[in-house]
This record gives structure tokens, C-alpha cells and sequence, in this order.
């Protein structure tokens, strides 16, 4: 891979090499919201093992950007009345929420059920069109994009969705369903499509003789390979995983996420790697954001945020986590949080989490913490953050 | 409310328990020779993968299997003494809520949308007690502020999707915990829920059995779940019991090469990042074609070590230390010395 600086590029086609397109392009300038994207820095991440390790650590916003998010909100309009329509307000289900993603890395985006971690996956896919803020993808702002304009970028965002299940058409062969992405994207790999398909089923581990049977004629660990090689059919640069292992058994779950760890490598992909579930994100994230009601409450690298975090909520989850060690539990702090998490259509006033937070002052009920940098790269949004040791 | 049962005789006896279904496709062997007991005051974890027959076995113990030509159940399961299996279905239905009680992981599927949490309560509650409805509704009342919903008298009229996932989840286990069962199983209970209030519901789990000294089995996926509320731990694979013992016992010296699978592949915020994951190779058979042998032998690293046997003869469930029993055919000396001098340095 080199790297061809170029500015103001729309996404390139993707190459035509044995592996995905990945880092034809440094930044580029256009990203008005920002004004924080270097300059050509000419560091570009080679599609090497090292892809992964090399950006580890590095500071948010000084690498390499393939994503960037800037203040993106969506909202829902809720009606109410079943005759007569009327608006009832919105639910705020992502609220200024921003972020970066260097290339060849992972960021892990947790949260509990309505914190709006898969809302934002979706905003950033472009399935969502934002209300407002920014998504910059590659170097292009790609925000508000058409459905015709989002169809040549949709080659370069893939998605990998939870359910193995739903997410592949029951009545299409593997091949058909493999295959699909190509067909939508007028791609003819060289070799023709079915060569591709099959190298793709490969590589996910498996048979490349199965071309023709039925997703029914697989188990959910091999459904979950076939939506893994849909996604890699166009050789994206950026895979959105949406619970990728949270319908398997644990004993296949390992599998997928080794499978998924070693394309990055691989591939020099970068992921946005959405979960509940914070010893997976913990193993896969380079990068971790925590969600809390539509707002990023603490971002930081993966060592920062499992062995110093600073805000309560991440504390109160870390420590919910059940250890698989029955002696653990004499040894751990109890954090027990009151309640549950409220409503997005009507969330709390000022820190979005005052109302369970045991730490919570007056200033917490009137004034909204903003998301500051404490140590490099270490960003949290809380008026009185500090370490503590849960796990 | 009966006394305890004979000192010795535990509360809850499975034995030989097996479980069949006749499809289509062939018989699916669902369960098969099962045994396992639990006493009062004690909980049992059952992990499995789906297919394990860990759902199956607790749907028999409540007697919840249409029996008839398509549905096989042999063996034992013994309440205090009394056979269930071989029971009127009658009988049964007597004791299922009263004597025992089920909990499910999805509430929102197993209450009634049309009908109050109050109004399913005081039914659930007036099945097995002779008292007025406003006495239920009192008895309902306490249980709602007893499982920790808020404003309980209030709550009582609201409907089962007026509440969140946490506190359907309490009003399921206030219903299950109407008549002082003295066994409770609960099924994922915490699956479908956020990880801070599975932390809640687990600890409403563990202050409950404290209260009504019940015998209490949860089953579910999570060796997480099962670390943190068992006393015992009950390993199913295809059907069929792997490993069975204390919960602090196994996790420290387990013999398995299925359970070694299961705690090498999980991820886990109390140990060093590793680069790869270990896994275990395939998946769970066809519970139609289950195995010869050892069910797991075609997945299981130790096989060859096991020789010929692996593949023709079912290894018996064998106690190696106090109430630590391994259905495995590879010399005791030698798993643990596979598991200290390979499994340990990786968990």
C-alpha cells in the first residue's frame, strides 16, 4: 500500500488487489467541523500485523482519521394521539456525541439498552440520515448524502449485525447472499464474482463447496462467517459490528472474534465494534467509548478506560460485570446502582446521571458536564472524576 | 408449608433423568441419564450451550412437557421424597406454584399484556390459596415492595409493558415467589436485561433465598452469572452431564476437557489481555445424532489421549473428590496434570 496524498477526494474505488482497499488516501482537508485534522501527515498505517498495534496509543485526532464525528445528534419524533396527531417531542436518542477513528484500529462503543451505541453505528452507515453535527468519512463530509451519492461509499462501510438469523434471506444460497454486495456495486472481480465468493467463504473458514446450500443448512456460528463475508465482499475500510457475537454460544463466540481480530490484521480494517458486553469490547477495542442516554460519557484507550476510568457510570458497570471466578466477589467493590436508566424522551436535566449517582451534587442537578480531555486522550464528561479500582 | 425434609435426603433428586421428543427428522435425545440434586437453602448453576438440554431438564422438573405418544420422559425427579414423574398430571399442577416455581428470561413473553402485574399476581396467588381477592391484593402489594418496585400499590394496576425490563423481571419473580416455593429455577433470568440490573436481580435472587431458604437452580450461558450466585455447578453438553460439582471446586480444578473449553474462550475483565482467544474446534451436534461415546469427543483436544474408548463407550459421571463428580475417560492423574501443566497457564 502506498500512500497517495490527495485532497477533497470523494472515496476511490476500491483496488482491485487480493485485499480490501485500505489507506489510498491520507486526510483530507475538508473537514470544516473539525479544524483539527492535520495536515498530510503522511503516516499512513501499512496493511501489515504491525496495523493494529502501530496506532494503539496514539492520542484522539492526531493520527490517522478514517472517521470522524462532530457533534451528531438524531432525533425521533414521537407522536402521540391516535386519531388526532400531535407531536409529543423527540426522543434524543444520540446528543452531540463526537469521536474519531484512526485507521486500523477499534473503537469500542458500550452502553445499556437506549444509550443510543447502535443509533450512532447507524449514523455513521449513513442507515440514518443525522438531525444534526457531522459524520467525515475518509476525508468527506458524508452527513447528508442522497441514497444515490451514499451508493458508490457504500463499498468502503460495511455492516455486521447481531442476528444470524434475520439478517440473511432464507430463500438466497450463501452464494447469492455473498455475492450480493458485488452485484448491487457492478463489481466484477477478476476471476469472476464466484471466484471471489469462494475466496471469500474461505476466508471466514468456511467451505467453499457450500456455494449453493441455504442459510437454514447452517449453524448460528456459520451464519454469523456468511454476514462476515458479505461485509468483506466489497473490501470496505471501515466494518460497523453490531453485536457481532451476542446470539452465539460461548463456545463460538471465541471463534467469530478471533476471526474478527485476525481480518483487521489482516486487512487493515478498521472497526466500529458496538457491544454490551465489556470483557469482548475490552479484548477487541483499541479505543473505548462509554454511552450513556445519547451523550459519550467517557472516552479513552482500552488500558486508560479498564484500569483507570474516571467516571462513575463506567465504574458502576465495570463493577456489575460478573467474574467468572466464584472467590472474586469477596475481593470486588459492590457498585449497585438505584433505578434503571430513565427515558431518552425525557432524560434528566444537567449530568444526564445525577439522579442515580451516588457522587452526585448540586452542581451535577444545574450544570451539564462537558466531555473534557483530563490526561492525553483521556476524555470524560463528569464534574467530579476520579480513579477507582472495580474489577 | 411441609417440614424439611430428612436430613441426608436432598430437597430436589434427579436421577436418570431422560428426555425425549419424536420429530419428524428422528428423535431428538433431548436428555439423556441425568442426575443431579439440590437442597434448601442451596442454588445450583446449570451451564450449557443451546442444545445442552439445560432447558429441557428444568421444563421436566415442573412437569411443563405435554406427555404423549411424541414426548419420552424416564427417570426420576423427586420433590421432597415425592416422584413427579410418575405423578397425575393433577398432582402436579398442585405443586407447580406452590411447592415450585419458574422463573423465565424474557417477562414480557411470559405475562399476559392484556391483564395488570396486580391482576396476574393475585391469580397466580389465589391458584393455591383460599383467600378474598382484596387479601390477595394486599399479599400482591407486599411482594411487589418485597422484590423492590417503587410505589407498590400504585405499580399493582399498571400493565406488563408499562414496566421497564428490570421491574417486569421483579414482578415475574414476586409472582414466582407468591406461595414460598421451596424450589425456584429460573431460566437466563438476567439474559435479556442491561448489565446493571442483572447485577440487581441477582442480588434480589440471593436476599430471597436467604429469606424462604429455598433450593434454587439457575440456568443459563454465563460462567459469569453462575461464579457469582452458585454453590454447585452443573456442566451439560448434548444432553448429558460433563461435570457436576462446588462451585469454588471446580472453577479451581476443573477436569473437563469441555468445562477447560469453556473458561479458556471466555473473555475476562480480571486477567491479562491475550492476543487470541483459545477456542473449541466445531460445534455442538445434532441432538438426533449425538455422539457415540463421549458426545464431546469429536470436538475434545485429549481425544486420542483417551484411546479407542472416547468414540464406543459413554464415560460414567465419577466422583473424583468430595462431591466433584467428571464424566471423562482420561485417567484422573492425568487430567490433572493436563490441567495444571496446560489449562491453568492460560485461564
Amino acid at each position: 500500500m502506498t500512500d497517495n496524498l490527495t485532497k477533497d477526494v470523494p472515496s476511490p474505488p476500491a483496488g482491485e488487489g487480493a485485499v480490501p482497499a485500505q489507506a489510498t488516501d491520507a486526510p483530507a482537508t475538508d473537514a470544516p467541523a473539525t479544524g483539527a485534522v492535520p495536515a498530510a501527515t503522511g503516516a499512513v498505517p501499512a496493511a501489515t500485523a504491525e496495523a493494529g498495534g502501530a496506532t494503539r496509543g496514539r492520542p484522539a485526532g492526531g493520527g490517522d482519521e478514517l472517521v470522524r464525528v462532530t457533534d451528531l445528534t438524531k432525533l425521533f419524533p414521537v407522536r402521540r394521539g391516535t386519531l388526532v396527531r400531535r407531536g409529543a417531542g423527540a426522543v434524543r436518542a444520540v446528543d452531540g456525541v463526537g469521536f474519531a477513528i484512526d485507521r486500523g484500529t477499534t473503537l469500542g462503543l458500550v452502553g445499556e439498552s437506549g444509550s443510543g451505541k447502535s443509533t450512532t453505528g447507524r449514523l455513521i452507515s449513513r442507515l440514518l440520515e443525522p438531525t444534526s453535527g457531522s459524520v467525515v468519512f475518509d476525508g468527506r463530509d458524508i452527513s447528508h448524502l442522497s441514497t444515490r451519492e451514499l451508493r458508490p461509499l457504500r463499498r468502503d462501510i460495511q455492516m455486521i449485525f447481531q442476528d444470524p438469523y434475520s439478517s440473511l434471506n432464507p430463500r438466497h444460497t450463501i452464494g447469492a447472499i455473498v455475492a450480493a454486495p458485488l452485484r448491487i456495486q457492478k463489481q466484477v472481480p477478476r476471476g469472476g464474482v464466484r471466484n471471489r465468493v469462494r475466496e471469500l467463504l474461505e476466508l471466514v473458514g468456511l467451505n467453499p463447496e457450500h456455494y449453493n446450500r441455504y442459510p437454514n443448512e447452517f449453524s448460528g456460528g456459520q451464519r454469523q462467517r456468511i454476514g462476515i463475508a458479505r461485509a468483506l465482499a466489497t473490501r470496505p475500510k471501515l466494518i460497523i459490528a453490531d453485536e457481532p457475537v451476542s446470539a452465539l454460544d460461548v463456545s463460538i463466540r471465541a471463534q467469530i472474534i478471533n476471526l474478527l481480530d485476525g481480518l483487521r490484521t489482516d486487512f487493515g480494517l478498521t472497526y466500529l465494534f458496538i457491544a454490551h458486553d465489556l470483557s469482548m469490547v475490552r479484548h477487541l477495542s483499541d479505543r473505548v467509548a462509554v454511552m450513556y442516554l445519547g451523550q459519550i460519557i467517557e472516552l479513552a484507550d482500552r488500558t486508560d478506560l479498564f484500569e483507570g476510568a474516571l467516571h462513575p457510570y463506567t465504574h458502576a458497570l465495570l463493577s456489575a460485570v460478573p467474574i467468572p471466578d466464584p472467590t472474586s466477589h469477596r475481593r470486588r467493590e459492590r457498585i449497585r446502582l438505584r433505578d434503571e436508566v430513565p427515558s431518552p424522551l425525557d432524560p434528566p436535566p444537567a449530568c444526564r446521571f445525577h439522579p442515580r449517582c451516588w457522587k452526585a451534587q448540586e452542581l451535577c442537578r444545574t450544570e451539564a458536564p462537558p466531555l473534557l480531555e483530563r490526561t492525553p486522550g483521556h476524555q470524560v464528561a463528569c464534574h467530579f472524576p476520579e480513579k477507582r479500582d472495580v474489577v | 408449608m411441609t417440614g424439611p425434609a430428612p436430613t441426608g435426603t436432598p430437597f430436589l433428586q434427579v436421577r436418570d433423568l431422560t428426555v425425549s421428543f419424536r420429530t419428524d427428522d428422528g428423535v431428538v435425545h433431548a436428555v439423556d441419564k441425568l442426575s443431579f440434586s439440590v437442597e434448601r437453602g442451596r442454588t445450583l448453576g446449570i451451564v450449557g450451550e443451546s442444545g445442552s438440554g439445560k432447558s429441557v431438564t428444568s421444563l421436566a422438573i415442573m412437569g411443563l412437557h405435554r406427555r404423549g405418544r411424541r414426548v419420552g420422559i424416564d427417570g426420576e425427579i423427586r420433590l421432597d421424597g415425592e416422584d413427579l414423574v410418575t405423578a397425575a398430571a393433577e398432582r402436579v399442577r398442585g405443586l407447580r406454584g406452590r411447592r415450585m416455581a419458574m422463573i423465565f428470561q424474557d417477562p414480557l413473553s411470559s405475562m399476559h399484556p392484556q391483564f395488570t402485574v396486580g391482576e396476574q399476581i393475585v391469580e397466580a396467588y389465589r391458584v393455591h390459596n383460599r383467600v378474598s381477592r382484596a387479601t390477595a391484593r394486599r399479599r400482591a402489594t407486599e411482594l411487589l415492595e418485597l422484590v423492590g418496585i417503587p410505589e407498590p400499590a400504585r405499580r399493582l394496576d399498571d400493565y406488563p409493558h408499562q414496566f421497564s425490563g428490570g421491574m417486569r423481571q421483579r414482578a415475574m419473580i414476586a409472582m414466582a415467589v407468591s406461595c414460598n416455593p421451596e424450589l425456584l429455577i429460573a431460566d437466563e433470568p438476567t439474559t435479556a436485561l442491561d448489565v446493571t440490573v442483572q447485577a440487581q436481580i441477582l442480588d434480589l435472587m440471593r436476599e430471597l433465598q436467604k429469606e424462604f431458604n429455598s433450593a434454587i437452580i439457575i440456568i443459563t450461558h454465563d460462567l459469569g452469572v453462575v461464579a457469582e450466585i452458585s454453590d454447585d455447578i452443573l456442566v451439560m453438553y448434548a444432553g448429558q452431564a460433563m461435570e457436576h460439582g462446588p462451585v469454588e471446586e471446580v472453577f479451581a480444578h476443573a477436569e473437563h476437557p469441555y468445562t477447560w473449553g469453556l473458561l479458556q474462550s471466555i473473555t475476562r475483565l480480571d486477567r491479562q489481555l491475550e492476543t487470541t482467544l483459545r477456542t473449541i474446534p466445531g460445534s455442538p451436534p445434532s441432538l438426533i445424532n449425538v455422539p457415540p461415546g463421549c458426545p464431546f469427543h469429536p470436538r475434545c483436544t485429549y481425544r486420542e489421549l483417551a484411546g479407542p474408548a472416547a468414540s464406543t463407550v459413554r464415560p460414567p459421571l465419577t466422583e473424583t473428590s468430595p462431591g466433584h463428580r467428571v464424566a471423562c475417560h482420561l485417567p484422573v492423574e492425568q487430567r490433572r496434570r493436563l490441567l495444571r501443566e496446560e489449562v491453568t497457564p492460560t485461564l
